[in-house]
């Protein structure tokens, strides 16, 4: 055990700035220990700053999600340093030596104010798929993912920026001439960066399972079949139709939900339920409903699980909307002029139906990050069978890692809902602030 | 057979009933043809009455049900699993039962002679593989003697020719693969035609065989035991000889084309750009994909013993569908690389409104030499 340095707070790190990562920050930081926040985004908030209201009780995500980035963001126990990743991990608990890259933003954060006006002048502007509207709005090559974002800065996307990649952006590049703070350097390198910590908190969150590995539902050969975070950023408020849903500038009168679109299903490795897309189906088709009274909204099943509190009471609410559940799982998706039609086995019935839409939305499921390999790596942390970091026990030690003063939180170690997710992250917080007082104790 | 027997050796205890056999199953929307209701019945009832299953013999064993399944069950051979009991009890449609007696007597389901395998080939110097090749060309049944399909054959060595190929074929000593009379739940014949092929196969040193129908390649190269050379189909090595530059296509095909995947080849073996390359490789020839292709592509109606009964409802035929398709898209031509698709979409192509000409990718390619 490292002796503390004096006038240091004992520091614990956090990877991962999503709902989870953020509640075990402010656990710690509370507690009075120093915690350094990675998040490899250029803003934190996660997945959760995606979603438009958020089951059963209908809370309007951002609007409880903002003022937590914000508290983590101000709290001064909290180092977040945003647009960075972890690339080496050294020593055991109590003495952990972290390599932190952090990434050219290719903007002074300190000159930054946020004001937008290189994202407007970017020549790019309109050109880039964006990640935060998950392909629904375009950005530039200068931006900000979304207005909330937390740091609010611009970023320069490195792959993509002109002149980052060619050497010529007009005679001087347009961001560049747009900022009045003159916070725009293309000169930033990349810097590596060592922190000493004594816990780390795992809570690098999921990635959405991949619709085009089920070729029969047409994503993305058919515009009007997206999945349901695509649904979620065009029902959001704050997103690129603010909160109409529409295609094209047309509002879809007959829309169908297809349950576990990569969950339960061995044809692409993913056996496990996913666990939140039935109750996010449910609240979709009720969004549907409310902005779309005329809609005709089926959803397509296999079994609904509505385990939660507040779970049934919100699935038979919104059948009473009018939403027709059907049971069967759709085989195929295949146009017929410009309506979808969707092949199914209503199995109540025992008949093969062509359902007709002009809407179909997947509920994909939650699926180990592409580079939690990578991180299990660094981290010498085992997975399980299907992919997620591995508890130490799974009934009585369920935030420990094999590996001492690591801890797991949110969906880095299976599919979870927000309340579940916040759970964990107070649990593994609680378990780093165990660790963080022990060695004080031993010095 | 009861219903727990079947249970057990299909694990139908496994089957969560989520309706995506049914509901992909091509069949389904024109019969009464139900799987995903046929293994429910097979795991509730205690005997499960087979015999009145007639609709057993709609299926073409397409393997979309397969494909869909998420937990890793098989239905195709479900399917097949059923038709067996039906067979043994004798319960067989009597055309599929013809076809099976000239399987077992003549090595054909088509009741030709046996000696009379290889006249298609007099005239062309095709060489018998006991005189010494690499490579084999597994003829199959239908291009050996179905005049139509015979065109595809010739095709095949007219452009073996001219790529230089070292190949011969098994001439009258080729016997059916069987792959028919195992989806028609003959398991038997299929394990006897496996056995007078793998003998015939022996003494030769082959290094490669290639087939022309999916159906040939899918039983050699998935379900045959103890072959010990490598098995593609024509459009894999063909696309191959145009990749090594030892195939040429110099003349133009100026042709309006749209290609039909054919299940054994697309949807079974995953083979869904060799054939699109080659078409690609013709010029001139101005390639439309059908909104329902690769993955998504639509059954024939040609597997599975369909070629030799007419199903519980022969008057809608997906044949048909597909050739509308082909000419709403405003294809002259529906190519497709299987023998079967060639012959239920032209039998298809003559009953529609308009010009469609179906032809076997091989025959573009030979417009093209």
């Amino acid at each position: 055990m490292e002796p503390r340095r004096k006038g240091l707070k004992p520091a614990a790190l956090v990877i991962g700035g999503g709902i989870a990562g953020m509640q075990a920050s402010l656990d710690i930081a509370n507690a009075g220990f120093l915690v350094y926040l990675i998040e490899r985004e250029p803003s934190i908030g996660g997945h959760m700053a995606q979603l438009d209201k958020t089951f059963p009780t209908l809370d309007c995500s951002s609007c409880i999600l903002t003022p937590k980035m914000v508290d983590v963001a101000r709290h001064p126990n909290i180092q977040l340093i945003s647009y960075a990743e972890v690339v080496g991990v050294d020593g055991g608990i109590g003495h952990f030596k972290v390599r932190v890259k952090q990434k050219p933003r290719y903007v002074d954060v300190d000159r930054c104010t946020g004001c937008g006006l290189c994202v407007e002048a970017c020549r790019l502007k309109g050109r880039i798929t964006s990640e935060f509207d998950v392909g629904v709005s375009k950005r530039g090559a200068a931006y900000i993912p979304f207005p909330q974002a937390v740091p609010l800065k611009a970023t320069i996307d490195p792959e993509r920026c002109v002149f980052i990649t060619r050497g010529v952006c007009g005679k001087i590049p347009a961001c560049k001439e747009a900022c009045a703070a003159e916070a725009i350097d293309f000169e930033q390198k990349e810097e590596m960066t060592e922190l000493e910590v004594r816990a780390i908190i795992v809570a690098t969150g999921f990635d959405l399972f991949d619709a085009h590995l089920k070729p029969e539902f047409g994503y993305g050969l058919y515009p009007n079949v997206i999945t349901g975070l695509q649904f979620e950023r065009l029902s959001s408020a704050s997103g690129p139709t603010r909160g109409k849903i529409t295609l094209n500038g047309q509002e879809p009168k007959k829309v169908v939900f297809i349950q576990c679109v990569g969950s339960r299903d061995k044809s692409v490795g993913v056996e496990y339920c996913s666990r939140v897309c039935c109750m996010y189906t449910a609240k979709q088709a009720h969004l549907v409903k409310e902005k779309i009274p005329d809609a005709e909204v089926t959803v397509l099943y296999i079994d609904v699980r509505a385990f939660g509190k507040g779970f049934e009471e919100f699935y038979d609410r919104v059948r009473g909307e009018g939403v027709v559940y059907r049971r069967g799982n759709p085989a195929e998706i295949y146009k017929k002029g410009e309506r979808l039609i969707v092949m199914v086995e209503d199995t109540l019935l025992g008949e093969s139906v062509q359902l007709e839409a002009d809407l179909v939305v997947l509920a994909t499921g939650i699926t180990p990050r592409g580079d939690a390999e990578n991180l299990a790596d660094l981290l010498r942390l085992p997975s399980s069978s299907d992919g997620f970091f591995q508890e130490a026990h799974p009934k009585l030690r369920p935030v420990d890692t094999e590996r001492e003063g690591v801890y797991l939180a949110g969906c880095c170690q299976g599919p979870k809902d927000i309340p579940d997710a916040v759970a964990q992250a107070k649990a593994a917080a609680s378990s780093a602030i165990i660790t963080l007082r022990n060695c004080m104790e031993v010095i | 057979m009861e219903g727990q027997d079947l249970a057990q050796a299909y694990r139908l205890f496994e089957c969560i009933q989520c309706g995506r056999c049914t509901g992909g199953c091509p069949m389904s929307l024109k019969t009464r043809f139900n799987i995903r209701r046929l293994i429910y019945e097979a795991l509730v009832y205690e005997n499960i009455d087979l015999q009145s299953k007639e609709v057993l013999w709609d299926c073409s064993t397409c393997a979309t049900c397969t494909l869909r399944c998420p937990k890793g069950l098989d239905p195709t051979d479900i399917v097949i699993g059923m038709r067996s009991i039906l067979v043994e009890g004798g319960r067989i449609p009597p055309t599929i039962r013809d076809a099976l007696k000239s399987l077992a007597i003549r090595g054909n389901p088509l009741t030709m002679a046996k000696e009379e395998r290889a006249d298609w080939a007099e005239g062309l110097g095709v060489k018998e593989i006991s005189e010494g090749a690499k490579v084999l060309y597994f003829v199959g049944c239908s291009p050996s003697y179905d005049p139509r399909v015979q065109r595809v054959a010739k095709a095949l060595v007219q452009a073996f020719k001219k790529a230089d190929v070292d190949f011969g074929i098994l001439g009258n000593e080729e016997v059916c693969c069987g792959s028919e009379a195992r989806r028609v739940g003959e398991t038997g014949l299929f394990e006897m035609l496996q056995e007078l092929n793998l003998e015939t196969l022996e003494p030769y040193p082959v290094e490669l065989m290639v087939t022309t129908s999916p159906h040939c390649y899918n039983a050699f190269q998935n379900e045959y035991q103890g072959l010990d050379f490598k098995v593609q189909h024509y459009t894999q090595f063909v696309a191959g000889l145009i990749d090594e530059g030892k195939l040429p296509l110099s003349k133009e095909v100026k042709r309006i084309v749209t290609y039909q995947d054919p299940c054994f080849l697309g949807k079974q073996n995953k083979i869904f750009e060799e054939p699109r390359k080659i078409l690609k490789s013709i010029p001139g020839l101005e390639l439309r994909e059908l909104d329902r292709s690769r993955e998504r592509s639509l059954c024939c109606e040609g597997g599975g013993g369909r070629m030799w009964a007419e199903g519980t409802n022969p008057e809608e035929r997906l044949a048909h569908t597909r050739v509308q398709e082909a000419m709403d898209l405003g294809a002259e031509v529906l190519a497709t690389a299987c023998p079967f698709c060639l012959l239920t979409l032209e039998d298809a192509a003559k009953t529609v409104a308009g010009e469609i000409e179906v032809m076997d990718i091989m025959e573009l390619v030979v417009e093209a030499l």
